[in-house]
């Protein structure tokens, strides 16, 4: 699959972010210094004191002689690596593998993102105006290479661009040298040369580049058009229940394992009760020491932090896990959480409360064991049609909405699918007198009936049920129906349950 | 003299029938059921809860009247609160109907399972979980091991267990306090009245410990049983000197 890069340059990072958090930075001209060589050294400056002729890199005390009501604000070394890194985290809405560019760049690698947007205009369009939103003055590039995207977003000229796949070349040729990522005595020393523009050196013998400027020229124009692949270190977010547990030793035994476990959810636990927290899925990952990662996964129907609980999941799954030669590292990770309110804890202590953690913690164990579909619980839903009459309850605490109808008697047991019987019957509206059901001939005794269940036309079409409850000789009691009425031909008759 | 000694038989009596695993019965308070003519044929006139109560059905229309008794016993024991488990390996029970029966149906959870080695796990597990009231398992065959595994989970947890069997391979002995065979039997008509009238079944309790076996014919009459003895059934000869 081919790639695509999009890079994204923070003209102004710091002074931005300055602005977005004391609105009142805007409208006055300030500049970041830090000291440089016992000199203070302005390291960022925003839009007015820059129109008023302050520039990156003069001395504060020049730039205060030109404009006398500048504001000066300390720079807090490290910041830039911070905000970026904050940033990339949240850019991870865009992809999943993001990475930052130090001093003041975000590296995407869009490959397959972009058609969730509708497209790569609207995906780079979205970024900057999710950025402009925020106040950042960004400039974007899309590119096959991280090397020209690179080039674009930082020395082209409209605020983004996409660069189709393969356009490399000509999109680099009228850009600066420096615009390839190389090191400024390099640069330096080709525009002395006068080789201003890269379309003045790009088609130079690859030899003749090597012995006076190195190997790493070749290597940066290499990388800017695809012919040699650069790699990119993702951000990953930071987990915020997570535990690990190394080991000096590999450890290979079940009770090895449980033991690490043990360890680890009460860690885990003791941590969420501080912050009132219960986990509601876990995973498990065994690191082996060939490189192999084993992983379980456990999940409950109400939060829990009770750590015996949360292992007796777990054990369920410890023979799963394939140890081999040792595992080295244990990781947990609390993949869903949700809060438990400190006075939830206090009810616990009532008999009922209790009652429902502890049907809810068997509940969990039964869905470890067999799955979660196994466990059906049924509230009433407002339909007369018997199949529909009641559905599924999404959880063990949900309460019905209306009431069970029991007007009119339903059988206990109920075939999934009505079965076709024999009958034989007066018309027009009386019960069967005979019935053969899988090969036995019943005689209807006693009958109750009909009542009839007209099917919901605003759900499916299908003819109405008039329902029969009948009692044979030997006293069995059956609920039979008649599909639709004598008018249209023979109707069906069908077996549809059983009463006790 | 004579007060002392009713008194130390009476405390020797209570110790049998702890070790005997009716735990349940010697605990409890006294509950006032209708069921009183079958409680009697019970230890102590009470019917035993915390045990495991085994029901054979042999045909799927006593299926349908082993279920259904159930549930009406279901519906005494937990009496429209607290939460039972029925589980079973191929379900038919309709929950709408057992409004009829006087269980809330949103108070039942249903675990369907394929394998019979799963389902008895599950019935183990809730066994031991004491915030249930009953737990109702649908198998097919019960072992005496399983049997005596599960009895003794409840003779911790004080859960009531009702395994029902349908067309066992074999009838083998099991370790629970009493084994029950319901079968349907022809409705009488109210007031002369056509039509069908309450649910009517043949209950037999065939063996109980340290009880008296016996035959009943019981109506379920608008969440009430009323019971009648059977006449037609003859009480074993062993059991006659013990009733008289």
């Amino acid at each position: 699959m081919e790639r695509r890069y999009v890079s994204i340059w923070f003209s102004s990072l710091c002074t931005d972010w300055l602005m977005r958090r004391q609105p009142y930075l805007r409208n006055v001209p300030f500049v970041l210094s830090s000291t440089e060589r016992g000199r203070a050294i302005v390291k960022g400056a925003n839009d007015v004191a820059r129109g008023k002729g302050v520039n990156i890199g003069m001395a504060v005390a020049d730039s205060r002689a030109i404009l006398p009501s500048l504001q000066v604000i300390d720079d807090t070394p490290g910041l830039n690596e911070k905000l970026l890194t904050a940033i990339g985290e949240w850019c991870i809405r865009y992809t999943p593998v993001v990475a930052i560019d130090l001093p003041d760049g975000i590296i995407l690698n869009a490959s397959g993102c972009a058609h969730l947007w509708g497209g790569e205009e609207r995906y780079v369009a979205d970024i900057l105006e999710k950025f402009r939103k925020l106040g950042y003055d960004v400039r974007i590039c899309m590119a096959d290479t991280i090397g020209t995207a690179w080039a674009v977003a930082r020395y082209g000229r409209p605020a983004y661009s996409i660069i189709k796949a393969g356009e490399q070349l000509s999109a680099l040729l009228h850009l600066p040298p420096s615009a390839l990522r190389i090191e400024t005595s390099i640069a330096q020393r080709l525009e002395k040369l006068g080789l201003y523009q890269v379309k003045d050196f790009i088609r130079m013998p690859r030899g003749a580049l090597r012995r006076r400027f190195g190997q790493s020229l070749l290597q940066r124009i290499d990388q800017a058009l695809g012919q040699e692949i650069e790699t990119i270190e993702p951000v990953n977010p930071v987990v915020p229940y997570q535990e690990r547990l190394p080991s000096l030793e590999p450890i290979r035994t079940a009770t090895g394992i449980e033991i690490a476990l043990k360890q680890l959810l009460e860690g885990l636990c003791a941590r969420m009760a501080k912050d009132e927290i219960g986990l509601r899925s876990c995973l498990l990952c065994c690191y082996r020491i060939d490189g192999n990662v084993q992983k379980i996964e456990i999940g409950t129907n109400r939060p829990s932090r009770n750590a015996a609980h949360l292992f007796k999941l777990f054990e369920l799954k410890i023979p799963a896990i394939e140890p081999a030669l040792g595992f080295e590292l244990f990781v947990l990770e609390g993949r869903e959480t949700e809060r438990i309110s400190p006075e939830q804890e206090a009810i616990w202590n009532r008999k009922e409360e209790g009652n429902d953690v502890a049907i809810a913690e068997l509940l969990d164990r039964i869905a470890g064991k067999v799955g979660k579909q196994a466990i059906c619980r049924y509230l009433p839903a407002e339909h007369y049609w018997p199949e529909r009459a009641m559905k599924l309850a999404g959880s063990v605490q949900e309460m019905p909405t209306t009431q069970w109808r029991d007007e009119s008697p339903r059988p206990l047991h109920l075939l999934h699918n009505p079965e076709r019987i024999e009958v034989t019957v007066p018309i027009p509206d009386y019960p069967p007198m005979l019935f053969h059901y899988k090969g036995v001939l019943h005689k209807v005794t006693k009958a109750d009936g009909p009542e009839r269940i007209e099917q919901e036309w605003w759900l499916t079409g299908g003819m109405y049920r008039d329902y029969y409850c009948v009692e044979d000789e030997n006293g069995a009691r059956y609920w039979l129906f008649r599909l639709g009425h004598y008018d249209s031909g023979e109707p069906q008759w069908y077996v549809h349950g059983f009463f006790g | 003299m004579q007060a002392q000694k009713s008194d130390i038989v009476a405390r020797l009596r209570k110790e049998v029938l702890t070790l005997q695993g009716f735990k349940g019965i010697v605990e409890q308070r006294q509950q006032q059921t209708d069921l009183s003519s079958i409680e009697n044929n019970f230890p102590n006139r009470k019917f035993p809860t915390g045990t495991i109560h085994e029901f054979v059905s042999d045909s799927s229309e006593h299926a349908v009247a082993t279920n259904c008794f159930i549930a009406s016993l279901l519906s005494k024991l937990t009496r429209r609160k607290g939460i039972c488990l029925w589980v079973s390996t191929n379900r038919t029970i309709y929950p709408p109907a057992l409004k009829s029966y006087g269980i809330d149906p949103a108070n039942l959870v249903f675990i369907d399972l394929i394998k019979p080695k799963d389902a008895l796990w599950v019935i183990e597990e809730a066994l031991k979980c004491e915030a249930l009231v009953a737990v109702v398992g649908e198998i097919q065959e019960l072992g005496f091991t399983e049997s005596r595994r599960l009895q003794l989970a409840v003779e911790h947890s004080n859960v009531t267990g009702f395994i029902h069997r349908f067309k066992p391979k074999n009838k083998n002995a099991v370790a629970s306090v009493a084994r029950w065979s319901i079968k349907i039997l022809p409705s009488t008509p109210i007031d002369d009245l056509p039509g069908v009238g309450f649910p009517k079944w043949h209950v037999q309790l065939l063996k109980v410990r340290n009880g008296i076996p016996g035959a009943w014919q019981v109506e379920w009459n608008t969440n009430t049983f009323s019971v009648t003895a059977d006449k037609a059934v003859s009480i074993p000869a062993i059991h006659k000197s013990r009733t008289a």
